[in-house]
């Protein structure tokens, strides 16, 4: 059963947790705000596991997080322009994309410069995004919710741009997946074997910026890096295999994204402590346990022949298989 | 323009945390640490929150967590510089319990969250008083002294880190003084410009200047020398436009001059 609800407004002064676990899971569905919020979040989750996972593997964290900020611009921006806030999001993540991705490679100096590059598009960016806020001068009330998001007030028509998005991106990344993964890992062979890597590597920038400003409606442009990045370094830690930790990311985003909404729609205290949280808990516990594997397999080991188990995904090579 | 107080101390705490941005992030940008500089200035703005739920002044909360998170990185990464990842996941943990916090500070009813958290992240240096001007100022030259100080080995530990380290030179040691550098600039640059603007005055005169010179003295100096002239020039512009603010014509002047130097290097 579900009550239609006015976007943005609380459904009620105080929702208490019962003993009774079932009618707590059935009361998140009860109203239509929340059952927005899932969906919401589901396909975020789903998008963020998976793009997450080749971020975290590509070491572009940095790129990411700047790619997620600029969304704070893009909106000041539309809010500025007049135009809907979600379009300069997406206009600004494009764009601060093809910067980085124009940066990075050619120039070639090193790590040094593109971490520099990097950072003088993030602040660039900002700063803009802060000229255009005290240009505009009204939206400061939202600016919580630009940089810190909400899970209030998502409406039928957000849920389907997400959705038309999230499916354009896993569209994108499952065409490219299997070159970019060989790019990822191995640049040298990628490109023995003519994968455009440079190609490559812009591209994945675009679909990174789409993907991060279709999460950041949700949970704001600072809390993205929650989803995209302790889940999938999580299931990283945890496996080498590609298939499986895609998988698991995939999980971990949801649970991380599912637990949160809930705790949050019983709490008074906002959604993205709680997503931050279970995420960072999350990635602890995964590292605890590579640990805690890493030592039983430098112990004595009963098969001498056993391999140690390998690092991460990065050092993962498919066995050779026995030939007759 | 120079006989209003506001201005001058500006000039003042703005000289000192240009000098000292310019020359830590010259080391920054040339060890590829920008993204820890980002995360400790991110989440300086977390510190300024927390010290506004407990009480305390704003300074405290800013420099305890900075200093603390620069701590944290170097003790988890490999010769004390932390791996992306690592950065990524605390950072956003922090960022979390920072919205924890803003939301702890509406609900007790102290009221003007929405300022602190503004000001910090966009910073306001026309608002600052004497005695902030004054202590920024000091902060400032304090780390640039010993980022020269530091300068030699820690150029060393950068460009040869194995060398350095079979020569004796702390390279774990220099990390880690280093991060705590980055955190003590971020922190005193936090109330000038903002939590989130403070990274352009860390990347782009740096990395404007590793552009046009190898040479390592001559790079400090060109870095401070940009970072002097985007804060100098900033300050006057947005002095002469009231709806421009100050933040955005500093870093807008540091990213024109970073933007420049590609071009320029680019073109030759």
């Amino acid at each position: 059963m579900r009550r239609p609800l006015e976007a943005g407004v609380w459904p009620m002064s105080n929702p208490t947790l019962s003993w009774n676990l079932v009618s707590d899971v059935r009361e998140l569905f009860a109203y239509q705000f929340m059952v927005n919020a899932l969906e919401a979040g589901t396909i975020v989750a789903v998008m963020a596991g998976v793009v997450g996972w080749y971020m975290v593997l590509r070491r572009q964290s940095f790129a990411g997080h700047t790619i997620a900020v600029m969304s704070f611009p893009g909106a000041a921006g539309a809010a500025l322009a007049g135009v809907p806030l979600a379009l300069g999001s997406y206009l600004a993540c494009g764009i601060a994309a093809l910067a980085i991705g124009r940066s990075g490679g050619a120039a070639g100096r090193g790590r040094g410069g593109e971490s520099a590059a990097i950072g003088v598009v993030q602040v660039g960016g900002l700063a803009l995004g802060f000229l255009f806020l005290s240009l505009y001068g009204g939206v400061l009330e939202q600016l919580d919710t630009l940089l810190f998001g909400t899970f209030l007030g998502i409406d039928r028509d957000q849920v389907l741009t997400l959705l038309l998005v999230a499916v354009a991106v896993l569209t994108a990344l499952a065409l490219v997946g299997r070159p970019l993964l060989l790019a990822s890992l191995d640049p040298e062979v990628a490109r023995a074997r003519a994968i455009p890597v440079r190609a490559l590597r812009v591209g994945f920038l675009l679909i990174l910026g789409l993907a991060v400003a279709a999460t950041s409606q949700i949970t704001g442009a600072l809390l993205v890096f929650a989803l995209l990045v302790a889940p999938p370094a999580a299931a990283q830690a945890l496996t080498p295999r590609p298939a499986l930790s895609l998988a698991l990311s995939v999980a971990f985003a949801l649970l991380v994204t599912w637990l949160g909404l809930a705790i949050a729609y019983y709490s008074i205290y906002p959604l993205g402590f709680f997503v931050t949280s279970l995420a960072f808990g999350l990635y602890v516990l995964a590292l605890l346990a590579r640990a805690a594997r890493r030592r039983a397999a430098a112990g004595p080991s009963v098969d001498a022949r056993a391999p140690a188990a390998p690092a991460d995904v990065l050092s993962y090579r498919p066995r050779p298989t026995p030939t007759a | 323009m120079l006989a209003h107080e506001f201005v001058r101390n500006a000039y003042l705490a703005g000289t000192g945390v240009a000098v000292a941005c310019g020359l830590v992030g010259w080391f920054t940008v040339l060890r590829g640490q920008v993204f820890a500089g980002d995360a400790l200035s991110h989440v300086a703005f977390v510190g300024a929150v927390a010290a506004a739920v407990v009480g305390v002044d704003e300074r405290v909360g800013l420099f305890a967590l900075t200093l603390g998170l620069a701590a944290v990185m170097a003790g988890l990464g490999r010769r004390a510089r932390a791996d992306d990842v690592t950065i990524g996941v605390i950072f956003s943990w922090v960022l979390g319990i920072g919205v924890l916090l803003i939301a702890v500070l509406s609900t007790s009813g102290a009221g003007g969250e929405g300022l602190i958290v503004a000001s910090t992240l966009f910073g306001s240096i026309f608002g600052l008083g004497a005695g902030q001007s004054v202590a920024a100022a000091a902060i400032g030259l304090g780390v640039a002294a010993v980022a020269l100080a530091i300068a030699r080995p820690l150029l060393f530990a950068t460009v040869e880190p194995e060398l350095a380290g079979l020569h004796g030179v702390p390279v774990r040691t220099l990390g880690l003084a280093l991060l705590l550098l980055i955190g003590l600039v971020t922190s005193e640059g936090t109330q000038a410009i903002g939590a989130l603007l403070v990274l352009g005055l860390i990347a782009a005169p740096a990395g404007a200047a590793l552009r046009l010179t190898a040479k390592p003295y001559l790079g400090m100096g060109l870095s401070v020398a940009i970072a002097l002239a985007a804060m100098w020039g900033g300050i006057a512009l947005s002095y002469a436009l009231p709806s421009l603010p100050p933040s955005s014509a500093i870093i807008g002047l540091a990213v024109g001059a970073y933007a420049l130097a590609r071009v320029s290097t680019i073109a030759l």
